[in-house]
């Protein structure tokens, strides 16, 4: 007698939180045949997504993003640096992802999460590979000065879909940076000019103004999960650790493919489910470039 | 075909390859894959009993340990490792579900590029030559992407600064069965065309994707075709040891 069977003749009898706890991916391809997931959603279909810009005061540049109730926090921090020999007309980014204890059951203190560098690695990878800031933006005076840009993204709570988050909540960040107005003293050092004084100070040599880095294309991304025929997208932490096979689509707001990413797993990618993904992705990339424009024209009002 | 690259291979033409396996006399399994100037040594040990903390004992678990010739362990070999520590251990859990052991593996990098598909063929071979059942034999190929669209596979480190973009595909070897007529078709593609890890880098249309996609296919039946006949040619050799 296969086990199968003796689930199926269980799952009658048994009260649906123990079928959902032995038996968890009987559990999920019986909700998937009938094309729903057991939080209500259909397959294709992402978590609900809010962004909220300018969530740190202290910061040149941050976003708080929620997709479900994977919530991700990212800063910005600038700092003047010498640029390198080798490109001293260009500034510097910085990206780092953090993993504290409190955003998932699986992180202990003391040890860091396997998960992070893996994806701070693609974070720097897709935001280098997208170029969508020009490094030269970030110069100040060539050879002399320029920015270095820390951006670093928390992870509040991790439920499934880290990448995804990490990688909306950064971009909104960089959307929300503003670039402090620095003026040179009469020893050749970059100062901050503050608001008040900015007019006292207008004789000097001021660099730059307040302003914003402009954008030339935002990679936006989608991890779907593969299961027989089946494609989910965005999927939770616990359908994340029942069926193994994840592919992560990145495609910035011209079309172009950023990054496709399958880190293994049971399940081989045809070529048809490789074309469906990437019309679901499509799709979201849509739906996540106008929840951003929409909160970057609210923050300007 | 338009022949522009510096040593003189087509944009189909891989590097010469080099594949030997039994090479460490302590280790359960070791092979070594040389492309060009690219070498990777891996050897397993393993299966071991006992299981840490956290670890599923239905499962086998796999440890990693990533040795590059010269430098740190970098941002790249951490994605290299993650990638291999998935596409190993969810490629073969089913079939390693009974051994309950632990697998460590060592590698040794002699660094250029496309190191993660040959850390993938190299680790592939080690791990037939330990003679630990895997789903699949994998077969790893890097394809870049030229400004102009072409497609070249297998890209030495002078020429990817002139790439836009690169794709490292992972594909698993075909199957030959004793069995006739085993069903090797999955819906429309046969199961050979299924991509088994994907890793790209830089920007590249979904066309030029799906292009990298063909060209890796043809290039890794090559590619399979040498692994098996490499492998095959040891185990005869070894059973005739043995009689």
């Amino acid at each position: 007698m296969g086990v199968p069977n003796a689930s199926e003749d269980l799952s009658s009898e048994m009260e649906v939180d123990a079928f959902r706890r032995l038996f968890p991916l009987r559990f999920f391809e019986r909700h998937l045949a009938e094309s729903i997931r057991p939080d209500g959603r259909p397959l294709g279909k992402a978590r609900e997504t809010s962004i909220f810009l300018g969530a740190v005061a202290s910061a040149n540049g941050s976003a708080l993003v929620k997709i479900g109730s994977t919530t991700m926090l990212t800063a910005i921090k600038m700092e003047v640096m010498t640029p390198s020999l080798e490109a001293p007309d260009e500034g510097c980014l910085a990206i780092d992802f953090h993993m504290p204890p409190i955003c998932s059951p699986i992180v202990r203190p003391g040890r860091p999460a396997e998960a992070s560098p893996v994806v701070s690695k693609q974070l720097s990878d897709t935001i280098s590979s997208s170029r969508m800031i020009d490094l030269k933006d970030l110069s100040l005076v060539s050879g002399k000065a320029a920015w270095m840009a820390y951006l670093d993204v928390y992870c509040l709570d991790a439920d499934g879909a880290l990448f995804d988050a990490a990688l909306l909540s950064a971009v909104a960040a960089i959307s929300n940076l503003e670039i402090p107005a620095v003026a040179m003293n009469d020893d050749g050092k970059i100062v901050l000019v503050s608001d008040e004084d900015g007019q006292k100070r207008a004789q000097e040599p001021v660099n730059k103004e307040k302003r914003k880095l402009t954008l030339r294309s935002i990679p936006f991304s989608l991890t779907c999960i593969l299961h027989k025929n089946y494609i989910l997208a965005d999927p939770t932490a616990e359908e994340e650790s029942i069926m193994e096979t994840h592919v992560t689509i990145v495609l910035d707001t011209s079309g172009q493919l950023i990054s496709l990413y399958k880190p293994g797993g049971p399940v081989l990618a045809y070529t048809s489910a490789i074309q469906d993904c990437v019309a679901i992705t499509r799709q979201r990339v849509k739906e996540l470039k106008s929840f951003l424009d929409k909160e970057n024209s609210a923050m300007e009002v | 075909m338009e022949n522009d690259r510096p040593d003189g291979r087509t944009a189909n033409q891989v590097r010469p390859l080099a594949c030997s396996s039994s090479i460490l006399h302590r280790a359960h399994g070791s092979a070594s894959w040389t492309q060009g100037e690219t070498k990777v040594l891996a050897a397993v040990y393993g299966p071991k009993a006992g299981t840490k903390k956290n670890e599923n004992p239905e499962k086998a678990s796999i440890e990693i340990i990533w040795k590059p010739k010269t430098g740190q362990i970098g941002w790249t070999n951490t994605l290299l490792i993650s990638t291999i520590t998935f596409h190993l251990k969810k490629q073969n859990y089913y079939f390693f579900s009974h051994c309950l052991g632990k697998v460590e593996r060592e590698q040794v990098m002699f660094s250029d590029m496309s190191l993660l598909p040959c850390a993938i063929n190299a680790s592939s071979a080690a791990l037939v030559d330990a003679g630990i059942p895997l789903k699949h034999l994998a077969v790893a190929i890097c394809c870049s992407v030229t400004d102009s669209g072409c497609i070249m596979l297998d890209p030495t480190k002078g020429e990817e600064e002139k790439m836009k973009a690169f794709a490292y595909l992972v594909f698993p070897n075909a199957i030959v069965s004793v069995l006739p007529e085993r069903p090797l078709q999955v819906g429309s593609e046969p199961m050979t065309n299924g991509i088994m890890t994907s890793v790209t880098q830089g920007a590249m249309s979904v066309d030029e994707y799906f292009h990298c996609l063909e060209r890796g296919r043809a290039a890794s039946a090559k590619l399979s075709e040498i692994l098996r006949k490499n492998l095959g040619s040891k185990s005869t050799s070894e059973a005739s040891k043995a009689g």
